[in-house]
């Protein structure tokens, strides 16, 4: 301690000296020991030294250390009963094939049992370390990274005997077409990575979904197709579109063609000049997936006629075209015009017409 | 005088109730007693059974009518035509009657983003009556029927269109979530398969509309039979906080996990005294 004390006291207002007086501390530490350091602060960092050392309770009753001594042998026990009683636990109650319940009990017990055998030992080592281990303060010094001259050489020496043993720096043919061979190596890994990007232009698939005209709506997930008549005031189907469960990617298409069909009053529809046509009778049709990030938008209340996506809480009112009244969407929901066929099932007029979904950096609006 | 008399008259009474009850003549008396009753009330209840239904269903009528001028009428109008703080009552059939009045939600304590739903106030006999009324003005959905209500549909099945048609507002669990301006979609625990199918057939308050050509009653009945999978079934995962997903388990973990991993480090860094 006091020796710390009298390097503190040293550099203090000598600033004046500049670098030339430094403690000793800072010099064994800065000067000599760091070759790289260019500059040598006039004001190091003082090295506060150690706070006085209080002896434990341990150090100074001899019970003491012998409670502590039973205590941290109690969690060691504690552990050895944990890890019995995990083993015991998950051979008493077994997973039950076909009851939940089974998987919920062994899971817990088998967790307790192993949460104690760790437990025990992690908090009985740190308890000894605290109260029975040597514990006054040490310091250990830094060491350079450079290694002896001697290793040094010896170095330079295995690998001069391997250039001369091999000769790859004198035969150049040798060298260059292995360089050649390992740089190409990668290549087949770039090409086969290459194929993990969609087959296709993305963009047009973004732009596009699989309703067409004529394409009946369907229910979701059976894919029956829905009649003008089956929907009645206040109801809500999920849609999708005909023949969408015989594709190979199906859940691909679904993710762009979901629908929700809602029938509401036609007198509570605003419909703009543009759309005239594209509902049947109060029956309309928007996509399900959110222009904001893309969720699911379902959450449809049949007197307010809001529809709520849950993930963000964007708000579109169907009784003005999904326009957004609420929360980050940006844009309404895609309308897909529907009308009925001759045999009175509601078809599509055509596919959505502005891509479906959240924003993408080639779509134009 | 009053005082020294009472008890004596007390005892005699005692004394003469039980010479009665031990008289050769009480148990023909009880037999007798037990066998008016039982015919009696068999007697009514066959009576009842057989009585030509449109004379009770007019009696239920015309005990709904004065029920519904009692308790409904004020929003609904006497004629059921509806005012400007209810909706007209005509045509919303017997299922909207009964799930309304018989989860409680009706009549309305007061109003509020939605009805809450509280202690039912009538008898099973005098929600009957209500909706046996109501119906008689207009047809519309009826009490669903019982060989849907058992839970002995395809439970996988009911699942699949759970997801689809009622997990986007009831959660997946059936635990029920938010919806807009303080409405919400309310927990499914619990709630009897009756009142599921009528709920679905009439849409109550925002909840759309799954008539039977959406959902056919057999879909319906693989949905009761999900829900009461869920209601047996308790969660494999251990306690479920809800159900509702990041934001119960999130705050669990924030709080309680967070919590732990403060304390430890506390009490890692701290020094022995």
């Amino acid at each position: 301690m006091a020796q710390h004390g009298d390097g503190v006291t040293a550099p203090e207002g000598d600033a004046v000296h500049g670098s030339a007086v430094t403690t000793a501390l800072a010099v064994s530490h800065q000067t000599v020991e760091s070759p790289g350091t260019a500059v040598v602060p006039t004001d190091p960092v003082i090295n506060p030294g150690f706070p006085p050392h209080n002896p434990r309770m341990t150090d100074l009753y001899p019970e003491k250390a012998a409670r502590a001594a039973r205590q941290v042998a109690i969690l060691f026990y504690i552990s050895i009963i944990g890890s019995i009683f995990a083993v015991a636990a998950y051979v008493a109650f077994p997973i039950v094939p076909g009851d939940p319940g089974s998987i919920r009990i062994n899971n817990a017990l088998l967790g307790i049992g192993i949460t104690l055998g760790l437990l025990g030992i992690g908090l009985g080592a740190v308890h000894w370390a605290k109260q029975l281990m040597r514990e006054d303060e040490s310091v250990e010094l830094r060491h350079g990274t450079r290694g002896t001259d001697a290793t040094r050489e010896k170095a330079v020496e295995v690998f001069t005997l391997g250039n001369n043993e091999s000769g790859i720096g004198r035969r150049s043919l040798i060298r260059n077409s292995l360089i050649g061979a390992l740089v190409l190596t990668p290549v087949p890994a770039v090409a086969l990575f290459r194929d993990l990007a969609p087959a296709a232009n993305p963009v047009p698939l973004l732009q596009h979904t699989m309703w067409k005209k004529g394409t009946r709506l369907t229910r979701d997930p059976d894919g029956t197709a829905v009649k003008a008549t089956d929907v009645t005031l206040g109801s809500a189907f999920h849609i999708i579109p005909e023949g969408l469960n015989d594709r190979e990617d199906a859940l691909e298409q679904k993710a762009k063609a979901a629908v929700l069909l809602m029938r509401l009053r036609p007198e509570d529809l605003h419909v703009s000049e543009a759309r005239k046509g594209w509902n049947y009778e109060g029956i309309v049709a928007y996509s399900k997936i959110c222009t904001h990030v893309g969720c699911p938008v379902a959450l449809y209340e049949q007197q307010t006629h809001h529809l709520l996506c849950p993930c963000h809480q964007s708000q579109f009112d169907i009784t003005h075209e999904a326009k957004v009244i609420f929360g980050p969407a940006r844009r309404p929901l895609p309308q897909l015009p529907i009308t009925i066929d001759s045999e009175g099932y509601l078809v599509a007029q055509s596919d959505f017409h502005e891509p479906v979904g959240p924003d993408f950096w080639e779509r134009e609006l | 005088m009053a005082k020294s008399t009472t008890p004596r008259a007390a005892k005699n009474a005692r004394t003469n109730r039980k010479a009665g009850r031990r008289s050769p003549l009480a148990s023909v008396a009880l037999i007798v007693i037990g066998l008016v009753a039982t015919g009696g009330a068999y007697a009514m209840f066959t009576s009842s059974a057989t009585a030509n239904t449109a004379t009770a269903n007019s009696t239920l009528t015309s005990d709904g009518a004065k029920l519904f001028a009692a308790n409904c009428a004020t929003c609904h109008g006497m004629n059921l035509q509806g005012t400007k703080d209810g909706p007209t009552l005509i045509g919303v059939g017997a299922a909207s009657v009964d799930f309304q009045v018989g989860t409680g939600r009706m009549p309305l304590a007061a109003s509020g983003p939605q009805a809450e739903q509280k202690p039912v106030q009538f008898t099973a006999n005098q929600i009957k009556a209500l909706y046996t009324y109501v119906a008689s003005f207009a047809p519309g959905p009826g009490i669903p029927d019982k060989q849907y209500l058992g839970g002995n549909g395809d439970a996988a099945k009911g699942a699949v269109l759970f997801r689809t048609n009622c997990a986007m507002c009831h959660n997946v669990a059936g635990a029920g979530g938010a919806l807009t301006e303080g409405k919400y979609a309310p927990s499914l625990a619990g709630v009897s398969a009756k009142h599921v199918i009528e709920a679905m057939e009439t849409g109550p308050q925002n909840m759309p509309v799954f008539n039977d050509n959406n959902l056919t009653p057999a879909d319906k009945a693989n949905i009761v039979t999900y829900l009461k999978y869920l209601d047996k079934n308790p969660s494999p995962g251990g306690l479920d906080l809800g159900n509702l997903g990041p934001v119960s388990e999130g705050l669990f973990l924030w709080i309680f996990g967070l919590g732990t991993i403060v304390g430890i480090t506390i009490w890692l860094t701290a020094k022995a005294n």
